[in-house]
């Protein structure tokens, strides 16, 4: 049994489990009013966005992609949102389905570009990012308010958890993602032929996997969670702004890396990854605390934090062996283009 | 039989024809587009305009090319300019009067030295540890910012010392000082890696790194090479920004720089998949990319539509570079000729 903990798969989920209990222990002796059950509440609360594009992160990072797109899809999900609901006056839902349906059709455009023409994800999201917040200037350049009845309970209601304690709807919707998320990943054909793609695309293919069929289905699925979290930030910022979500493409790469997924794909978890958000959550609220802070420490701090645990990947391969395997596999394999 | 010179040459002739494409429009649907003057002894014009605010994204371009040639990116780039304005700027001071803290010279060195050893963090990370080239600068370009903050308190520094302007405001026999810069930059290391056999293997490393060790080129040594570089390279277009506009602004200073300048070098030929480097054509991929965003201006367009624009030209560009977009291309054609 510690033979099976300490294999490195369980281990690096170990060694967050253990930092965030640290860090937020730690919070918990530093400062009063830190250790409460709202305040971890609250992770979630004020993460749900971050939490909901990490998980769409997860599944292209472990098929060994990357998107860099979801920071700006999410501003274009926030100005799509308010500017449909506020000047255009559509129904609430209809608008929902909308910007789902919007963020979808673009992760879908992008996966096929990289997976029928074998274009870098690097690249391909990259333009996926100024083509978002070019689509966000043109919906509009000026904040848009939302005060709309259904967006302003969605900002405001509250359910509660124990005693005082509450959770908001984004938090709850957060959470409903994580799940279908950890199941789809660790419980599906579909969720099983993303490791199996992220470990040896040549491999999967030759085993029959639909492997086309499967790398389109992921960067659709990240465009529809970053259309989600789009959503949910306006929920929390009630306004869409062309700027919103800039940069977060990074911390959602950054917050699944810290989680344990190796960038070079085939391990990872949706549980690593939320593990990641509370500790980036822990960090920010522990620089609020501390008062002193410029809150540009978070950054530091995360930077550091992916070192570390790239860092500790790297150590672990090489104490496997696989160091050789690793860089041949990164050559990119010449797929057929069936599938 | 065309000499592998004419073969090198002929690479250029895409990117070329692109930025002639885009002069050619502006000729006949841009009125003075081309209109030239002299005032005060300085050339002014739409022409100068463009290589003056491509020369921030050129510089970065240059030690871009080289990371890019080894198979490797470097996403920090943008956050080392933020450092690099934020060095300069602390250590010359905010002071109204014009009076630098400490002498230019001194700031001007310890911004490229802070730059540098940027490059010198991201080279490590990648020839000795052997992280991926895109997570090992991405911890820069997360930290990268967050560290620029720290030093400029969050806080824009204005800059009043006159001298330092000249870095992105001044002239110099007619033509912007920047493009000195720009083209002393790029000399020096076209002469380092065409005369020299560096040049060799960087492209060797890119195309296949066991092959180049084998063949006893110290890969490590070349990888860890270009990052630094490509940190020094930061560290001039930082100067060149924070003059321009005489301010260091952690949060904005840089902010996208490495998608243009990635861009810049791609359009410019040099492909992701490491080997051959086309300093040159990272250099037009620059110009197109300015020439771009200033047509865009004359068309009274709002500047951030110009983001649209330009990712539809990446996508473009990629698949013209995509191997099996080619082929499926000449497959159709073929078909096409077979059928009449």
């Amino acid at each position: 049994m510690t033979r099976r903990l300490l294999n490195s798969r369980y281990l690096s989920t170990l060694v967050i489990l253990f930092l965030f209990v640290l860090m937020f222990g730690w919070g918990s002796v530093a400062y009063t009013g830190f250790f409460s059950l709202q305040n971890f509440l609250n992770l979630f609360i004020d993460n749900a966005y971050l939490l909901i594009l990490a998980v769409g992160m997860t599944f292209v990072i472990i098929s060994g992609g990357i998107d860099l797109s979801v920071g700006s899809m999410l501003g274009l999900a926030t100005m799509l949102s308010a500017s449909l609901v506020q000047k255009s006056h559509l129904s609430p839902l209809l608008v929902i389905l909308i910007v789902l349906l919007n963020g979808t059709v673009l992760g879908f455009f992008m996966g096929c570009l990289i997976q029928f023409f074998d274009l870098p994800p690097f690249i391909i999201t990259l333009a996926g990012l100024y083509l978002g917040r070019g689509l966000c200037y043109i919906v509009s350049i000026d904040t848009i308010g939302i005060s709309n009845d259904f967006f302003q309970a969605a900002a405001h209601s509250q359910f509660p958890v124990l005693g005082d304690s509450f959770v908001s709807p984004s938090a709850v919707i957060a959470l409903v993602v994580v799940a279908i998320g950890a199941y789809v990943l660790r419980f599906t054909r579909f969720g099983r032929t993303i490791y199996a793609i992220g470990g040896n695309e040549q491999s999967a293919l030759l085993m029959g996997l639909p492997v086309t069929r499967t790398k389109i289905a992921i960067y659709a699925l990240s465009g529809f969670c970053s259309a989600l979290a789009g959503i949910v930030f306006t929920f929390y910022t009630l306004s869409g702004y062309a700027l919103d979500g800039k940069g977060m493409e990074l911390d959602a790469i950054a917050t699944v890396v810290i989680g344990g997924t190796l960038l070079t794909g085939g391990a990872g978890s949706v549980f690593g990854t939320v593990l990641g958000v509370l500790v980036y959550g822990t960090i920010q609220v522990l620089i609020v605390f501390q008062g002193t802070l410029n809150s540009w420490w978070t950054r530091i701090a995360i930077g550091f934090l992916v070192f570390l645990f790239c860092f500790l990947q790297r150590l672990f391969e090489a104490r496997k062996g696989t160091l050789a395997v690793r860089t041949t596999s990164q050559v990119p394999a010449v797929t057929a283009s069936g599938g | 039989m065309p000499s592998a010179r004419s073969l090198n040459r002929s690479k250029l002739v895409w990117p070329l024809a692109a930025l002639g494409c885009l002069l050619l429009f502006n000729l006949f649907f841009t009125p003075n587009f081309f209109h030239m003057e002299v005032k005060e002894g300085h050339l002014y014009g739409n022409l100068i305009d463009i290589l003056k605010n491509a020369a921030p994204i050129m510089l970065l371009a240059i030690g871009l090319t080289l990371v890019i040639a080894t198979k490797g990116i470097d996403i920090s780039v943008g956050s080392v300019v933020a450092i690099s304005a934020g060095v300069v700027a602390i250590l010359l001071g905010g002071d109204l009067a014009g009076h630098p803290k400490y002498p230019l010279a001194v700031a001007l060195i310890a911004a490229v030295l802070a730059s540098t050893a940027a490059g010198v963090w991201n080279g490590m990370l990648v020839s000795r540890i052997g992280l991926q080239p895109i997570i090992a600068t991405l911890i820069l370009f997360v930290a990268g910012r967050g560290v620029a903050m720290v030093l400029t308190n969050a806080m824009v520094i204005w800059l009043y010392v006159k001298p330092f302007a000249i870095f992105g405001q001044g002239y110099w026999l007619g033509l912007p000082f920047s493009i000195y810069l720009v083209a002393g930059l790029l000399l020096l290391t076209a002469l380092v890696t065409r005369r020299t056999a560096i040049g060799l293997f960087i492209e060797s490393v890119g195309i296949n790194p066991t092959a180049a060790r084998f063949s006893g080129i110290n890969a490590k040594n070349i990888l860890l090479g270009v990052y630094v570089f490509s940190g020094f390279c930061a560290g001039v277009s930082g100067l060149v920004v924070c003059s321009t506009v005489m301010s260091a602004d952690g949060n904005n200073a840089g902010n996208l720089f490495e998608l243009d300048a990635i861009l810049a070098v791609v359009l410019g030929g040099t492909s992701l998949n490491g080997g051959k480097f086309y300093l040159l054509g990272s250099m037009i991929g620059a110009l197109i990319i300015q020439t771009l965003t200033t047509t865009i201006y004359a068309f009274n367009v709002a500047p951030e539509i110009s983001q649209v624009v330009k990712a539809l030209v990446v996508y473009a560009v990629s698949l013209l570079q995509s191997e099996r977009f080619r082929h499926r291309i000449a497959v159709a054609f073929a078909k096409g000729r077979a059928a009449a």
